[in-house]
């Protein structure tokens, strides 16, 4: 490869998508026209907590009706100080994480400095535009990006619709086909200030009551040991929460549910 | 009918070396060098926003002396190369050989074919998992590019300095802290002490999960350079 020179007239700037077209010129859109089934993620969850922010997300794809993975994760650092989760079409959606992190690393370099939280979640929210064509055809990229704004001192969760429009949530949010019945879980059990074995617990509790009502979404899989991805998002950055501990609070998620008597 | 004068092109080669060397030369020196734990760069910089040393990916920096302008654009290009061959293959395809061979591709190309010389000369680091692992290539104005073992001098006065570096540095392996004082030691001679608020250091970190780049600033800094 070689290096590429822009006269000042066609410099992409700071932008890496804008590189990219310049270099490559415009991807072909894909169409779906039904023949094919496509992969679907499914729930993913962000709530805020004293500390900043945890996100979570099942581990079940789908291709209509048959699972298509039970391991797929939804919930990537975007960089160092924020993550996205994805739900909707996998492939179009885990190219996006790809390109949204490239994208800020990116910034950060070329420009000398990061982009404010804001201006990563407006980002996002372009990249989502540019994929209303395709969301159109049935490839809807529908994720949640969540941060700890460094400037503001706290933690900050942006929704997104199709159009790519964003929404600031107050407290949490979740999305996805399970993203209603997760939503409702978590905010009979939202208090203001969760410390962060109890903002964990409410993740993990929004997502077991998502896989109780929605076929697309996976429940734990103490079989095989696979359980949510969960991270949390604070000061000290992004920390992706290790499967024992997750383990941990589905057991006691578990053993209350069998002695309280879960209601058929 | 008028005719240009003829001109050997030996002599037009000569012209144009002269002209960017003595661009270079104008400007301040610059030493980067392995140590147990990553790789050292310094430069001597008063400005605070201006920068010589930068990131371009994962565990490759990028070090330029010169005009600032010029080498800030070539810096600019080489982190869209490694970006975009990076997201187009895998992060592990990128490395410090092949970005120097592009730089020293288009410096060869401005070199004998544009109005101008670029009055740079510039460095591409990649810090590797042991220090035999690091790679240092110092470009030229005119392309010429040099693997440098160890230690590397870019600037007008390099030749000096690197006497100076070479006295500085022993035989064992340094630490962070002796790399920078002999780098600093280096740069700024017998006569002359170089503080913090002129200087510009930065490292690769060998032990970085993943982007190994980070300026070394004050309140690190100042400690670093009186210790020892």
């Amino acid at each position: 490869m070689t290096l590429p020179i822009f006269s000042s007239g066609q410099d992409p700037g700071p932008s890496f998508s804008e590189l990219l077209r310049r270099m490559n010129g415009d991807q072909p859109l894909l169409r779906n026209t039904g023949a094919v089934e496509i992969t679907h993620g499914t729930t993913i969850v962000a709530l805020r907590y004293a500390e900043g922010v945890v996100m979570a997300g099942d581990r079940r794809a789908t291709e209509g009706y048959s699972i298509a993975s039970r391991a797929i994760d939804k919930v990537f650092p975007a960089d160092g100080h924020s993550g996205v989760a994805i739900a909707g079409a996998a492939g179009p959606a885990v190219e996006m994480v790809r390109l949204f992190q490239t994208e800020l690393e990116h910034y950060e370099k070329v420009e000398g400095v990061a982009l404010s939280l804001e201006g990563k979640a407006n980002q996002l929210g372009g990249m989502i535009r540019r994929n209303l064509p395709m969301a159109m055809e049935g490839l809807a990229v529908v994720p949640i990006y969540a941060g700890y704004d460094l400037r503001r001192r706290i933690g900050r969760i942006f929704k997104y619709d199709l159009t790519g429009g964003r929404y600031e949530e107050g407290d949490f949010h979740a999305t996805g086909s399970g993203g209603r019945d997760a939503r409702t879980t978590i905010k009979l059990g939202f208090r203001d200030g969760l410390d962060r074995a109890a903002a964990i617990q409410l993740a993990v509790e929004g997502l077991y009551q998502a896989a109780d009502e929605d076929s697309a979404t996976g429940g734990p899989d103490v079989v095989r040991g696979i359980y949510p991805t969960v991270a949390t998002i604070t000061a000290t950055g992004f920390e992706r929460v290790s499967d024992e501990e997750v383990a941990q609070r589905f057991g006691e998620l578990l053993q209350r549910k069998t002695s309280e008597g879960h209601p058929r | 009918m008028s005719m240009p004068f003829y001109v050997a092109p030996e002599q037009v080669m000569k012209d144009r070396a002269d002209y960017a060397r003595k661009g270079i030369a104008r400007g301040r020196s610059l030493v980067a060098l392995s140590y147990d734990q990553g790789i050292l760069i310094c430069a001597e910089n008063p400005s605070r926003t201006l920068h010589k040393v930068a990131e371009i990916y994962d565990r490759i920096a990028f070090a330029g002396v010169g005009k600032f302008s010029e080498f800030d654009s070539l810096r600019t290009s080489g982190v869209r190369l490694a970006d975009v061959k990076g997201y187009t293959y895998s992060r592990e395809d990128v490395d410090a050989r092949s970005l120097a061979n592009a730089y020293a591709q288009l410096l060869g190309q401005v070199f004998t074919h544009e109005m101008k010389p670029m009055e740079v000369e510039i460095l591409v680091a990649e810090v590797g998992a042991d220090p035999t692992g690091d790679q240092l290539f110092r470009i030229s104005y005119e392309g010429t590019i040099v693997d440098e073992e160890g230690s590397t001098v870019l600037g007008g006065d390099a030749e000096t300095v690197r006497e100076r570096l070479k006295a500085n540095l022993g035989d064992g392996s340094l630490d962070m802290g002796a790399a920078l004082r002999a780098a600093v030691g280096a740069l700024a001679g017998p006569e002359r002490v170089l503080e913090a608020g002129n200087l510009e250091v930065a490292v690769l970190s060998r032990t970085a999960a993943r982007r190994a780049f980070r300026r070394i600033v004050d309140p690190e800094l100042t400690p670093l350079l009186s210790a020892g």
